[in-house]
């Protein structure tokens, strides 16, 4: 029996008082419940961990792609691309881009290498691929698994027009909008970054 | 003993496959294992391509959103015995002298006078306040200070201290006790830590719900401040009208309104700090609901038998009892442990008279249908009287067997305790609602097996009751005419993208521009219609809007719950309802129940202040992903029909 169940048994028994894990700090609990540390491949062929390598002390921004997409994921990494400069000239900290990729079986690391320089999308950038388990895992864990097996089955890219952006050490996490204004996504990404760092446009 | 989220006694073996089955299915998403192969593996598929009745093997499947017990989605709280904590009633907030408020003195413009303290201007706020340019008293003569802090709160005997956002330390915050006629300026101060424990962000705007508040002292959600800042938010209480239809009479009586509520809605982050706490009540009263039995409409006097509820559904760490957030969930998400006014199944003590509860679902996502259950008679029904439909006062109070309420939606209603005296009875959400995705399915469950959230014990002494029975049908306010012709009728629809963005028109949200401009003082007429599958309730910032057609009523069908349906059977219409409104919709509304396929049809008009409002889906993950708009009040408007 996993020792959290017998603790719970025994604590709605009234055996013994029900003792609870010390709560974890903000991002412990993200990395538990949501980043597992597989390894990956990046487009430059480099090993990588996800958590470790990838997010652990960096503002990130997350979303899902493959390289043959004709559709929606073309337009949300040259979306992406955009934001990703009028960041560079607004903010001073340094923003990481994570493309996974949902194919990892066609997605080698140089047709991904084709992928970022037919964007662009050259700095600060990785594109990611890997052993299909992990990168199904990591599509799970981020939230992107329709909550119906069958819808999900059939597509897999169901919920990727949701780009996840982070403050990691902080645990600030949020979506944003793929095929918004490349000009509203820079400025929610600065929604993680501390006050100073930020020179925010202002509403009208 | 064991129990499951009805607070019913179960078997060890039950709750050990409910346990089990929450840990099975984190072993499947651990594992990866999506693919057919895989799951025939596991032996997890049967051969005609359906999964496996196993209990919460999939959010989808389980169905243990359903029924209330532990574990839901993703969500495995751990077990906490019911009723054992009284239900908390929120401290009203009282006034303090100007001279009393921390930093520098109110001022009409905005204080962006560098703090040296935070290297911060003193304030958050743009633009100056509209209402002393109309004759409304600066500084207000009442003034109020609050503090937006983490403090540890009591969620349950059995779960440790929560480390809660708050207003002052509690959550639901502080009740506000306003009176029309009588101003008033908050300062808002932002003391909320950076550490936030896996969700918030310490970056806030604070939303006076369904209030005629300037736009710069609505909580737009582009308006936010920083941790060190204040906002000075300027509430004028005055009626709708006072400064177009109704000079006069300082305003239109029949646009009073009564139970507000305020709530973060900073961008993109709104879901995350009001599940976090920040929440409260904020209740208007005037010359007719005065808050005192002997007067006026002679409603239940404030406080002993007026109560504000505020409903809300969570999820605790299995392992931590932390309250945990759904972070990558962008569809909705629902909680296996219901809350009221912050406590986990409470228990309230009342008198046998009558009492005006005020109902407000907080979500995050979840459409609730309240019934008042007798569970040594769970079948028969507890008619009791709706007497507003959101912060207003019907034109009469309407019988009803239950209320339906989509998230802010609110409902005050008035419930004879006299003919229970003695008897313990339960509030009962009976609302089936499998999981985050879509809605509510539309049927109702038998009285006794839904979600218990309240138990009321009639047992406390008898004393006077001078409020005036309901059922004499006292009139209150009479509908404002809606009837002119509207300036233009607008359409928009609630929809998805194929790869999950949630839109309005197709359109994703921003703050940056209006995506329409609403000529001041005119009438408009607009026409919301849902997509397929989902049931969204949209809110619209700054006036209350008449339902004309398709407003939706209770949930459930003749078969679902027949002693109920032959007796309202004319109120039971939540899909495909087209035709006019009758009953409790026939109302002033700020939130309505677009469900699958629906078509409502309001009118409203917008008076007296200018500036920038959203109107948006208050499911608050749909909200913080985009479905949501700007609309701006000025001097002239535009004629865009599909903005």
């Amino acid at each position: 029996m996993p020792e959290p169940l017998r603790r719970n048994l025994f604590a709605a028994l009234g055996l013994v008082p029900r003792t609870f894990a010390p709560p974890d700090s903000g991002r412990e609990v993200m990395r538990k419940r949501y980043f597992p540390n597989v390894p990956l491949v990046t487009h430059e062929g480099r090993p990588v961990r996800f958590y470790d390598d990838l997010l652990k002390d960096r503002i990130v921004v997350l979303n899902l792609m493959y390289a043959d997409c004709t559709t929606l994921c073309p337009m949300i990494t040259a979306n992406l691309v955009k934001a990703q400069k009028i960041l560079a000239s607004r903010v001073t900290q340094e923003v990481s881009f994570v493309s996974l990729t949902i194919k990892p079986l066609d997605d080698t690391p140089e047709k991904l290498r084709a992928y970022a320089s037919m964007h662009h999308a050259t700095t600060n950038w990785l594109f990611v691929t890997g052993q299909p388990g992990n990168l199904e895992l990591l599509r799970q864990k981020l939230g992107y698994a329709d909550a119906n097996p069958d819808k999900d089955r059939k597509d897999r890219a169901l919920h990727s027009g949701m780009v996840r952006y982070g403050n990691e050490p902080l645990s600030q996490w949020s979506s944003i909008q793929g095929s918004a204004d490349p000009e509203w996504i820079a400025e929610e990404i600065t929604y993680v970054m501390p006050t100073g760092a930020v020179r925010r446009t202002t509403v009208r | 003993m064991y129990f499951n989220g009805r607070g019913e006694a179960v078997s060890r073996a039950r709750w050990k496959e409910m346990y089990q089955a929450f840990l099975n299915r984190q072993e499947l998403i651990k594992a990866g294992l999506t693919s057919r192969r895989d799951l025939l593996r596991m032996g997890l598929l049967g051969g005609a391509g359906m999964l496996i009745a196993k209990n919460g093997l999939s959010s989808w499947g389980g169905g243990n959103c359903r029924y209330g017990s532990t574990g839901c989605g993703t969500c495995a709280s751990p077990p906490t015995t019911p009723w054992t904590l009284p239900m908390p009633i929120p401290p009203v907030k009282q006034a303090i002298p100007v001279s009393s408020l921390t930093g520098p003195a109110p001022s009409i413009n905005p204080n962006t006078a560098i703090n040296p303290a935070t290297s911060l201007p003193y304030e958050g706020r743009t633009r100056a306040h509209q209402a002393p340019a109309l004759g409304f008293p600066f500084p207000a003569g009442v003034v109020y200070q609050v503090t937006q802090q983490q403090s540890q709160v009591r969620v349950s005997n059995e779960l440790p201290m929560q480390n809660l956002w708050t207003f002052d330390g509690v959550s639901p915050g502080p009740t506000y006790v306003a009176h029309y006629g009588t101003p008033v300026l908050v300062r808002n101060i932002n003391n909320l830590p950076v550490s936030n424990g896996g969700f918030g962000l310490n970056s806030v705007s604070t939303h006076l719900h369904n209030s005629h508040t300037p736009s710069e002292s609505d909580g737009f959600p582009c308006d936010f401040f920083a941790a060190g800042q204040y906002y000075d938010q300027y509430y004028p209480n005055a009626l709708a009208g006072f400064n177009s239809t109704h000079v006069a009479t300082h305003g239109d009586i029949n646009e009073s309104l009564s139970t507000l509520w305020y709530h973060d809605h900073r961008e993109n982050f709104t879901s995350q700090n009001v599940y976090k706490g920040l929440l409260g009540f904020y209740l208007l009263f005037n010359q007719f609901d005065t808050g005192d039995e002997t007067t006026g409409f002679r409603l239940p006097s404030f406080p002993n038998y007026d109560i504000p509820m505020a409903f809300a559904d969570r999820c605790f760490d299995a392992q931590t009892g932390m309250m945990v957030f759904d972070t990558f969930n962008t569809d909705g998400i629902l909680g296996d442990k219901f809350l009221v006014n912050g406590v986990i199944q409470p228990v309230l003590h009342v008198s046998p008279r009558r009492y005006r509860f005020r109902w407000l679902n907080t979500g995050p996502s979840r459409f609730l249908q309240v019934y008042l259950t007798d569970l040594t008679s769970p079948s028969t029904p507890q008619p009791f009287y709706q007497i507003s439909n959101d912060g207003n006062l019907l034109p009469h109070p309407v019988q009803v067997p239950a209320v339906a309420m989509g998230v802010a939606e609110r409902s005050d209603v008035i419930i004879d305790f006299s003919q229970y005296a003695g008897k313990t009875l339960y509030l009962e959400n009976r609302l089936d609602q499998p999981n985050g995705q879509g809605g509510p399915t539309g049927s109702v469950v038998a009285g006794g097996q839904g979600f218990l959230m309240l138990k009321i014990i009639v047992d406390g002494p008898v004393v006077a009751d001078n409020s005036i029975n309901p059922a004499t049908l006292p009139a209150y306010y009479a509908l404002p005419s809606v009837s002119a012709t509207p300036r233009l009728q607008r359409s928009f629809n609630f929809d998805q993208t194929r790869d999950g963005q949630w839109t309005i028109n197709g359109r994703l949200f921003s703050c940056a521009s209006p995506r329409f401009t609403i000529q001041q003082n005119s009438l408009e007429e607009w026409a919301f219609d849902g997509g397929f599958g989902w049931s969204h309730p949209i809110h619209v910032h700054f006036e209350e809007f008449q339902i004309t057609q398709g407003a939706p009523g209770l949930y459930g069908s003749s078969s679902d719950d027949p002693s109920n349906y032959s007796r309202w059977g004319s109120q039971y219409c939540w899909s495909g309802c087209s035709g006019g409104s009758s009953g409790v919709n026939v109302s002033r509304k700020d939130t309505v129940r677009v469900i699958p396929r629906g078509n409502v049809k309001m009118r409203m008009r917008f008076r007296d202040w200018l500036g920038r409002y959203p109107m948006h889906c208050h499911n608050v993950i749909h909200e913080d992903h985009a479905m949501m708009l700007r609309f701006d009040v000025a001097t002239t408007g535009d004629m865009n029909t599909r903005p």
